[in-house]
């Protein structure tokens, strides 16, 4: 059976099923009940993502001005009229000095993103021009058995991105190799169902913040003796832990509540346990197992800032930690910034791990 | 009770006789679930014997126990008193000698037709190459008219479809016993016809001794060599035996146009009224 691959199988299969829409507007291929869906599907998120956008800019601006007019209101009970006068000319210009620290606009956001775009090119170029000037010495040294002079300066933004999905893709693997075969062997016998049921309840909600203490603890024993950063492995081994829960109790479920139906087959036909687990109980256990990956890389996810800031590991956590200390004219719009890169990375890795369980399972999920 | 195999003339027995060594013995045979209010005792003294290449049906009503003794049979379920056995050997535990067709058709949904059948046959030969063990799966689907449909997903085919895929499997094991538990008591009746058809087409073939449960009294009569009653429970036996003495391979038609048809037919619903 050939099945030919459109654009809408692809985008209604990756859960995005808006776009063929769009696609059908613009090919003008759209009766009246497409019109219908095009409204509900396109249309309203795009009136309510400009609902938003307007509520932010205008709270945004109530709280600019409250917090203006507390400034000058205690420069004139404190200093006088001149005094506040001085303030109110201060604010009006938008010296650093006297600005109001609060909810920035989405216009300062935007403007906060676009500089840290051009603050990654500089950098990047400043680091190419680095490799290329560093090339010869280096070669010279590796010939002599020294190492590499490597690049120390300053990650850009899009770099603690690239930081961040690592830890949190390793963190990932981590929590799916313990995962999933503990949760198959529990799923499969009672017997270490009970012996390992205490130990799911009591740790599945320990905080984020606990457990990197813990693997702090643990980790910085284990390489004492290395010079090596350990912060990446500290962050990517606490992230692991905290999210691998979902996955370990509902593969557990997955595998334990096995269709009695299947079971029995397989006990007819006689199959080995080698094929009873990989031919019927992991296959049935599938779908489970997907939601509980899905849901272990978005506990990952969310838990990674927390623990990269704890860490000190260069990913978004750390730069969110470090505008904040850091209180510069455009910190809190840096900060908004990262926190929409968290949330569409966050929707992303969610879209994606909803593409590959369609591909991999019978169980067809449709995506919201 | 050897006398259960009643020496009935079988002078109007025209087809292929059945031999007479006895296949599945069930003796002495009890079932006993334990529940909060005390046991339950399903099945007691329940005794039958079925001989080679026979094909019996089961009639009684809900709840007597009849997918529990099939079950037992099966290996599914366990023995609490009595023994059953085949060619004279105690079953222990489930084993392909005694292939099961269930109710809902049990494939596998995520392999296709052709995979559910390797599943079994990959684990009875495993000695052939795969090409044979190919062979062998593709020669019984295209017996159950699915020649279509090696390559479709299970989960893709229509229920009567999907339980011509459970007929294909059962045989393709080339098991002892064929059990089966009302499989067509899911299917629209247009269907269900169909499905007998293929059934007793592809078992006049191989002569597997069948074991069948169905709630359809037509049913019972067009399959069977003999109709087995099952008394109601609780501690349900067997009940009466009826001999259906039509000659095989049977027509439906032949079988409507034949004057027993009526005395049978009567015979088990009687039973089934008291
Ligand atoms: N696991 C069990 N534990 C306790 N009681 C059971 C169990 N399984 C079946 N029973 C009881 O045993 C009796 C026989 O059940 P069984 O399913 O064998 O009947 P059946 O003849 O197949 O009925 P039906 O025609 O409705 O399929 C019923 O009363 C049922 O409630
Ligand atoms: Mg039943």
């Amino acid at each position: 059976m050939k099945q030919s691959i459109t654009l809408g199988k692809v985008t209604k299969f990756m859960g995005l099923g808006f776009l063929s829409t769009l696609k059908d507007l613009f090919t003008g291929k759209l009766g009246k009940e497409d019109f219908k869906n095009f409204l509900r599907k396109a249309v309203v998120p795009l009136a309510s993502i400009l609902l938003f956008i307007g509520l932010w800019h205008a709270g945004a601006k109530a709280l600019y001005n409250r917090e203006a007019n507390f400034k000058i209101e205690k420069a004139l009970t404190d200093q006088g009229e001149t005094a506040a006068e001085a303030m109110r000319a201060c604010i009006a210009s938008g010296d650093v000095s006297c600005k109001p620290n609060t909810l920035p606009s989405p216009g300062q956001v935007w403007d906060s993103y676009k500089s840290l775009l051009r603050d990654h090119n500089i950098i990047s170029a400043d680091k190419a021009a680095f490799i290329q000037k560093t090339a010869a010495l280096n070669a010279k040294r590796i010939a002599a058995g020294k190492a590499a002079i490597t690049y120390t300066g300053r990650p850009s933004f899009i770099d603690q991105i690239i930081m961040s999905l690592k830890t949190v893709f390793a963190g990932f693997l981590l929590a799916l190799v313990i995962a999933i075969p503990l949760g198959i062997f529990i799923g499969l016998s009672p017997t270490l169902k009970s012996a390992f049921n205490w130990f799911i309840q009591i740790f599945k909600p320990v905080s984020p913040v606990v457990w990197y203490l813990l693997v702090f603890m643990i980790v910085k024993t284990i390489l004492i003796d290395s010079n090596d950063d350990s912060s990446f492995i500290i962050s990517f081994i606490s992230v692991g832990l905290c999210s691998m829960w979902a996955t370990l109790v509902n593969t557990a479920m997955g595998v334990s509540s096995v269709d009695k139906d299947y079971i029995n087959v397989a006990k007819v036909l006689k199959l080995g346990p080698f094929q009873k687990v990989f031919k019927v109980i992991l296959p049935s256990s599938l779908p489970l197992i997907f939601t509980g990956l899905k849901i272990t890389l978005s506990v990952a996810w969310m838990v990674l800032i927390a623990i990269e800031l704890l860490a000190q590991s260069p990913g978004l956590g750390l730069f969110v930690w470090e505008e904040f200390q850091n209180g510069a004219n455009d910190s809190n719009s840096k900060i908004i910034v990262a926190m929409f890169v968290i949330g569409i990375i966050g929707f992303l890795l969610d879209r994606i791990m909803l593409t590959i369980q369609n591909a991999v399972s019978f169980d067809k999920n449709e995506g919201i | 009770m050897s006398s259960i195999i009643k020496e009935t003339s079988r002078a109007t027995h025209n087809g292929v006789f059945p031999s007479n060594e006895v296949m599945l013995d069930l003796k002495q045979l009890k079932k006993v679930y334990p529940t909060p209010k005390g046991d339950y005792v399903v099945l007691e003294d329940l005794n039958l014997q079925i001989r080679k290449e026979e094909f019996v049906t089961i009639i009684g009503h809900s709840g007597c126990g009849k997918t529990t003794m099939l079950s037992m049979i099966a290996g599914l379920n366990e023995i609490s008193g009595g023994h059953i056995s085949v060619l004279g050997k105690h079953i222990k535990g489930p084993g392909p000698d005694r292939g099961v067709i269930f109710q809902a058709p049990s494939l596998m949904p995520w392999m296709t037709s052709l995979q559910n059948v390797l599943l079994g046959v990959n684990q009875v030969f495993p000695d052939a190459t795969k090409a044979q063990r190919n062979d062998i799966a593709k020669y019984y689907l295209q017996k159950v008219g699915l020649e279509d449909a090696f390559n479709k997903k299970a989960s893709d085919l229509s229920q009567g479809m999907q339980q011509r895929v459970g007929i294909a499997r059962a045989f393709a094991i080339k098991p002892k016993v064929l059990l089966l538990d009302e499989p067509f008591g899911m299917l629209d009746s247009l269907t269900r016809g169909e499905l007998q058809d293929t059934l007793i087409e592809i078992w006049n073939k191989e002569k597997i001794t069948a074991v069948m449960i169905t709630h359809d009294v037509d049913e019972a009569i067009f399959l069977a060599d003999r109709v087995v009653m099952m008394t109601s429970g609780p501690k349900a036996k067997i009940g009466d035996i009826l001999d259906i003495n039509f000659e095989r391979p049977r027509t439906r038609k032949a079988v409507l146009e034949n004057d027993n048809y009526y005395e049978y037919r009567k015979h088990l619903i009687d039973f089934l009224e008291h």
